[in-house]
C-alpha cells in the first residue's frame, strides 16, 4: 500500500472504506478517493493504453484534464479516473484495450510506428473505392480507436436547470480567485465563486503553503452572506454578455454575471524526451495532489526535473512523504541558489544544474518507469516529477475575446483581454508566486467593482513582478522517437516536424493534419510545445504561430445537462371536453388537439361518411376554434387590410364579409381567411390555424413600419368558433333564442351580424367552406361550451351531427376549396390557383403586387385543377404523386380523397397550364409506378354553380 | 447568451426576440425594373459595418430597431420605430 498517514489526504475519509473493481480485480479505497488515486494507492499505475501505439499510460496531471486516464463505467464511457469518485461496488474497466490492459494484443503497434506516419488517416483511407471509408476503414478504426461503450439501457437520470444572477462571478477558487471574491463581496457586491474541485483553495489545498493561509481565507469567506461558493462546479464556457453555464453534477446553473473574474490558473506542461509517457512520469502538481489530497505516495525513489520554484517545493514535499529523492535535475545553469535549494541540499538531496532528462526507460513492456538518463548516465527511479513551466489556462479567457501572445523577454505565453467586464487574476494573468497571485486577484476585483460603481475599501498595491525570464525547454526530436508532444493522439516531435515539411505551416492546418490537440485534453498539455515545434521548424516566433481557437465547451459535458424538457406543447379548444364526451377520436394537428371523427376507431370510415352526408343533407356542427382570429381596429383599419391582402377592404361595406388572400413580397400565397367589417374602424379577420402566429407578427411588423392608425389584437385563444352548416342550418339557428334575423333576406351570404344567441354574445358570419348554407358563430371562449350545448339541443330535432376534421376536409375538397400549405407551396401565385377574382386590379399597392405582375410576365407554367377519378378506379395516386407531361413532371397531387356524395375519388393537382381546360386528360404516376390517366374538372366537383351555400 | 435591450421591456435574453432583418431601402414598385426588383427580393447585402435591424420582442409583440456592428456583434443602441420615421 502506498498510503501515507494523516494529515496527508485532506480529501479522504479513512473511516469509510470503499470496495470496487478495476478490470475485474478487487480494489479498495476510501470515501473521497478518485478512481485514479485509489488505484495508485494499491500500486495500479497503468490505467489505459494509448490511442495509436497501445503503450501503457497512467496519471499525468491529476487535474481532471488528462487524456490517458479515461475509463469505462457500467453506464458511462470516457469517465476521467482522476475526477470520478469511487463508489461501493463500482465496476471500472480500461478503454482502448485489445485483450487485457495488462496484455494488450495491439501493443505490437508500438513496433510498427513507422508504418503509421503523421497524416496516416488522410493518406490511407481514401480508397480503393469511393465507399471504402464507410464500408471498410471506418468500422476498423472505430474498433481500434478504443473509445468507450455507450450503455443504451442506462437508467434515466434527473437533470435540472436553474438561473443564477450575480454582480461578480469568480471562476477558480485558488489564491487569486479567493482573494478576488472576498474583496468583491466585502465591498458589498453579490458574488458567486465557483471551482471544479470538491474544495476551495486551488494550489493552497495541495501546494507547499502554510495551511493557515487557506483557513484564514476560508473563515473570511464564511462570514460573507453575499458570497455564494459553488464547489464541484465546472464553468464550461463563456458566451456573449457574460452568460456562463456552471455545471454542478446534474445541475446546470445558467448564469448571468455583470462582471466576470477568471482566475482559472495555469496548466503545468510536460517535458519532451524519449519515453516521456511512461507510467511513473508525472507533473509536479500530480505528485503534490496525490500526496496532500489523497495521502498517496507517488513512488519510492524519485528524480525531480525542476526549472522553477514549484519544482523545488515538489522535491521537498516528496521528501516529507517519505519518497527518496535521488536527484533534482535543474536545466537552468545560472541563477542564485534560493532558500529552497539550500533547504534541499540540507536534506542531502543531490542537485545537478545545467542538465536535463535526456530519455527514460521502462520496465518490461514499458509498464512503469525504471530509469532516466541524465548527462549520459542512467539513474534508477520509479518516479519522475516534472516541473519545467506552465501555460495559462487560456480556454475561458479566449472564449471571452482574449488574445494569446508570447512575451519573448519573459519567455511566457500571455493572454490579453480587451477592456471590459471580463478580468483576469492570478496565474492565468501570468503571476508566479503567491503574493503576486493574491494582489492580482484583488486588482481584478477592484477593476470589476469600479465598473459596478462600488468603492473598494483599500486599493490593492501593485506588486512589481520580480521574476526573470522563464526556462524554455528546447524541443529536439529524439532519433529513436517516442518523444511525445501530444499524449492523447500519440504524436511525437518528428510527426509535427514532418507536417510542416509537408507544407502545413499554419497551426490550424498542423492541427487538422496531425490531429494535435484534438484529443480529450484539448491541447492543454500539447498546445505550447506544438507552437514551439512549428515555430522552430518554420523559422518564426511562438507569438506568430499562436494556438488554435478555443471554443466552448471547456470540458466534456453530459448530454443530459443540455437536454430540455420532454413535454410536448399542447393546445385544447374550449370545447375539448364536449368532444371527448361525444367519443371523438382526438388527434394533434400541430399543437392543437382536434376531433378527427366521432365514434370508435372500428367504425371510422362509416363515421366520416355519415358526418359528410349529414352536412350535405341535414346539418352538421364543427368546432373551428383553432382558426386564427384577429381584430383590426382604428381609423386606418381598411387601408391597413388593403395593403396586406389582395382584395379591396377600404370600401367594404359594414356588415359584409370578404375573402382575404395574403401574399408575401415574392408574390406567393401565404395565408387566407375572411374579413368581417363590424364597423367603419373595426374588422374581424380570420387566419389559418397554422399561420396565425406568423400573420399576427407580420401585421404588427407592418404596422410598426407603416405607422398607420391601427391596433391589432390576437383573439385566437380568447374566442371560439362553431360552424353550423347544412341545408337545415337556418332551422337550427331560428330555433335558438336570438336577436339576430337569420332569414335569407335579412342575413345574406357573405355578410356578418352581431348579437346574442342563447344568451351568448356572438359574431356570426355566413361563409361557406363546406359549400352548404353555413353560419359561423364566434363567441368568447368561456361561453363556448354553453353555446355548443344550446346548438346541439336545438339541432336534435333536425338530426344535427357534430363532425370532425376528416369530414371537413372531404367537404371542402368536394367544393375544390384550397387549404393553404396543403394545396399551395412556397411559390404558388394567385394565378396558379385561378384566384384572379381575388386580386384587386385597382389598388395601387399591396404586399406582393409588384412580384405577381412580374411573375405573370415571366409566364405561368402550372395551374391547380380538380381531377375526378372514374367510379371504381383501382389505382388512386396519393398526395405528392407526380403529374407527368411527355414523361416529365409538371406538377403533383396536393389533396386526394373519396367523395361519398359523388361516389368516387377526387383530387386537387397542379397540371401544366395548357392542360387546365375541362376534360383535358393528364397522366399521374401512382405510388407503385403505374401511370393513370385522369380527366380535369374545371369547376367544383359538387354543386358546380355554388347555389347551395347561398340559399 | 446575448442580451438585447428592448426599448419597452429593458435588457432581456436574446432568445426572447425574433429578428426581422435589416431596414432596407424602399423601392418604388412602379419605377423599378424587374431585374432590380428580383435583386431587392433575393439578394441580401452582408457588408462589414453597422446595420439597423428590425427586432420583435416575442412575448410582448413589440417591434423596434437596433443598430448592430456586424463585425463585433455589438448592439450599439435600440430605439422605437417612430424615430426611424422622424429621421426619414
Amino acid at each position: 500500500m502506498n498510503r501515507l498517514p494523516a494529515p496527508f489526504g485532506n480529501r479522504i475519509d479513512r473511516s469509510r472504506r470503499i470496495r470496487f473493481t478495476f478490470e475485474g480485480k478487487p480494489f479498495e479505497g476510501y470515501e473521497g478517493d478518485s478512481i485514479a488515486s485509489a488505484l495508485a494507492a494499491s500500486g495500479q499505475w497503468v490505467l489505459s493504453r494509448s490511442f495509436k501505439y497501445h503503450r501503457p499510460r497512467g496519471i499525468l496531471s491529476m487535474t481532471g484534464a488528462d487524456a490517458n486516464v479515461l475509463v469505462q463505467l457500467p453506464s458511462e464511457p470516457n469517465a476521467g479516473a482522476e475526477r470520478t469518485p469511487v463508489s461501493e461496488g463500482l465496476r471500472v474497466s480500461a478503454q482502448n484495450v485489445n485483450g487485457s490492459l495488462e496484455r494488450d494484443r495491439d501493443a505490437i503497434m508500438d513496433r510498427f510506428g513507422r508504418f503509421l506516419p503523421v497524416g496516416f488517416y488522410y493518406r490511407t483511407f481514401m480508397g480503393p473505392r469511393r465507399d471504402s471509408w464507410l464500408k471498410f476503414w471506418e468500422p476498423i478504426i472505430r474498433r481500434k480507436a478504443g473509445l468507450g461503450v455507450v450503455d443504451t439501457k442506462a437508467p434515466h437520470r434527473h437533470f435540472d436547470k436553474t438561473h443564477l444572477h450575480c454582480d461578480v462571478l469568480v471562476v477558480g477558487a485558488g489564491p487569486a480567485g479567493l482573494n478576488a471574491a472576498i474583496a468583491a463581496a466585502e465591498a458589498g457586491a453579490d458574488v458567486v465563486l465557483c471551482d471544479e474541485n470538491p474544495e476551495i483553495g486551488g494550489s493552497l489545498s495541495y501546494g507547499r503553503y502554510d495551511p493557515a493561509i487557506l483557513s484564514n481565507l476560508s473563515s473570511r469567506l464564511k462570514a460573507l452572506p453575499n458570497l455564494r461558493v459553488l464547489t464541484g462546479t465546472v464553468c464550461n464556457g463563456w458566451y456573449e454578455d457574460n452568460w456562463l453555464p456552471l455545471i454542478q453534477g446534474n445541475r446546470l446553473h445558467r448564469t448571468r454575471a455583470r462582471e466576470v473574474i477568471l482566475a482559472t490558473g495555469a496548466i503545468e506542461q510536460p517535458a519532451v524526451f524519449r519515453n516521456n509517457d511512461l507510467p511513473g512520469i508525472m507533473l509536479g502538481v500530480a505528485t503534490q495532489r496525490l500526496v496532500r489530497h489523497y495521502g498517496v505516495r507517488p513512488g519510492r525513489s524519485a528524480v525531480v526535473l525542476a526549472a522553477n520554484e514549484d519544482g523545488y517545493r515538489t522535491a521537498l514535499d516528496l521528501l516529507d512523504a517519505g519518497v527518496a529523492v535521488v536527484e533534482l535535475v535543474d536545466p537552468r545553469s545560472v541563477g542564485d541558489a534560493g532558500p529552497l535549494e539550500a533547504e534541499l541540499r540540507g536534506k542531502g538531496v543531490a542537485i545537478r544544474k545545467g542538465a536535463t532528462i535526456e530519455a527514460a526507460a521502462g520496465t518490461s513492456g514499458n509498464r512503469h518507469l525504471a530509469r532516466v538518463r541524465v548527462g549520459g548516465s542512467w539513474i534508477a527511479c520509479d518516479l519522475l516529477a516534472v516541473s519545467i513551466g506552465q501555460a495559462p489556462a487560456w480556454q475561458l479567457p479566449c472564449q471571452a475575446g482574449g488574445k494569446v501572445g508570447y512575451d519573448a523577454a519573459a519567455e511566457m505565453m500571455t493572454i490579453t483581454l480587451p477592456e471590459g467586464s471580463v478580468h483576469l487574476g492570478g496565474a492565468v494573468a501570468g503571476t508566479d508566486e503567491l503574493p503576486d497571485a493574491i494582489g492580482s486577484g484583488q486588482r481584478a476585483a477592484a477593476a470589476a467593482l469600479s465598473r459596478l460603481g462600488h468603492a473598494m475599501a483599500v486599493e490593492p498595491p501593485i506588486t512589481p513582478k520580480s521574476v526573470g525570464p522563464r526556462y524554455v525547454q528546447p524541443i529536439l526530436a529524439d532519433p529513436k522517437g517516442r518523444d511525445f508532444v501530444d499524449f492523447d493522439e500519440d504524436l511525437q516531435v518528428k510527426d509535427l516536424q514532418n507536417a510542416t515539411k509537408d507544407g502545413y505551416r499554419e497551426i490550424e492546418l498542423v492541427k487538422r493534419f496531425t490531429t494535435v490537440g484534438m484529443g480529450p485534453s484539448q491541447g492543454r498539455h500539447s498546445a505550447l510545445a506544438t507552437a514551439r515545434v512549428v515555430a522552430e521548424a518554420t523559422g518564426r516566433s511562438v507569438a506568430e504561430i499562436g494556438i488554435t481557437t478555443a471554443r466552448p465547451p471547456v470540458g466534456p459535458e453530459t448530454l443530459g445537462v443540455l437536454a430540455g424538457h420532454h413535454e410536448a406543447l399542447e393546445r385544447r379548444t374550449a370545447l375539448h371536453a364536449k368532444h371527448v364526451a361525444l367519443n371523438a377520436a382526438m388527434k394533434p394537428i400541430g399543437a392543437w388537439w382536434r376531433p378527427y371523427y366521432y365514434g370508435d376507431a372500428s367504425g371510422a370510415e362509416e363515421a366520416v361518411r355519415e358526418e359528410t352526408l349529414a352536412v350535405r343533407e341535414g346539418v352538421g356542427l364543427l368546432d373551428v376554434s383553432t382558426l386564427g382570429k384577429l381584430e383590426i381596429r382604428g381609423p386606418d383599419a381598411g387601408e391597413f387590410l388593403d395593403r396586406l391582402y389582395t382584395m379591396a377592404h377600404a370600401n367594404q361595406p359594414i356588415g359584409r364579409v370578404r375573402y382575404c388572400l395574403m401574399l408575401n413580397e415574392m408574390g406567393s400565397v401565404v395565408d387566407d381567411g375572411v374579413a368581417y367589417r363590424m364597423a367603419q374602424d373595426q374588422f374581424y379577420v380570420t387566419a389559418t390555424t397554422g399561420a396565425v402566429a406568423r400573420v399576427y407578427a407580420d401585421m404588427l411588423f407592418r404596422n410598426a413600419e407603416w405607422r398607420l392608425k391601427v391596433d391589432v389584437l390576437n383573439l385566437t385563444g380568447a374566442f371560439s368558433g362553431l360552424n353550423v352548416t347544412g341545408p337545415k342550418a337556418r332551422l337550427v339557428l331560428e330555433a335558438l333564442e336570438s336577436d339576430i334575423d337569420f332569414s335569407r333576406d335579412a342575413f345574406p351570404y357573405l355578410s356578418g351580424r352581431e348579437g346574442t344567441v342563447a344568451g351568448v354574445p356572438v359574431r356570426v358570419m355566413r361563409i361557406g367552406f363546406t359549400g352548404e348554407l353555413s353560419y359561423e358563430l364566434h363567441c368568447p371562449s368561456s361561453q363556448a361550451p354553453h353555446l355548443w350545448d344550446a346548438v346541439m339541443a336545438a339541432g336534435r330535432p333536425h338530426g344535427l351531427r357534430p363532425y370532425g376534421l376528416e369530414a371537413s376536409r372531404i367537404l371542402r375538397l368536394e367544393k375544390g376549396h384550397i387549404l393553404i400549405g396543403q394545396d399551395t407551396d412556397a411559390i404558388t401565385t394567385p394565378d396558379e390557383l385561378g384566384f384572379g377574382w381575388a386580386v384587386s386590379k385597382k389598388k395601387p399597392f399591396f404586399v406582393g403586387k409588384r412580384s405577381i405582375e412580374m411573375r405573370a410576365r415571366l409566364g405561368q407554367t402550372r395551374r391547380l385543377v380538380g381531377l375526378q377519378f372514374p367510379a371504381g378506379a383501382r389505382n388512386i395516386p396519393g398526395e405528392s404523386c407526380l403529374v407527368l407531361r411527355g414523361g416529365a413532371p409538371v406538377g403533383q397531387i396536393t389533396s386526394v380523397g373519396y367523395s361519398p356524395s359523388l361516389g368516387r375519388h377526387i383530387a386537387l393537382a397542379y397540371v401544366h397550364v395548357d392542360d387546365q381546360a375541362e376534360g383535358s386528360r393528364v397522366t399521374v404516376k401512382c405510388r407503385d409506378g403505374e401511370l393513370v390517366e385522369v380527366p380535369v374538372v374545371a369547376h367544383a366537383f359538387f354543386d358546380p354553380t355554388n347555389a347551395r351555400q347561398e340559399i | 447568451m446575448k442580451l438585447l435591450t428592448c426599448p419597452m421591456n429593458g435588457p432581456r435574453n436574446i432568445d426572447e426576440f425574433q429578428s426581422f432583418g435589416p431596414v432596407r431601402a424602399k423601392l418604388d414598385p412602379n419605377s423599378t425594373a424587374d431585374a432590380e426588383w428580383s435583386r431587392h427580393l433575393f439578394r441580401a447585402e452582408n457588408r462589414k459595418g453597422i446595420v439597423v435591424e428590425w427586432w420583435r420582442h416575442v412575448p410582448s409583440n413589440y417591434f423596434f430597431l437596433a443598430e448592430r456592428d456586424l463585425v463585433s456583434n455589438e448592439i450599439i443602441r435600440t430605439f422605437d420605430a417612430s424615430e426611424l420615421r422622424e429621421r426619414a
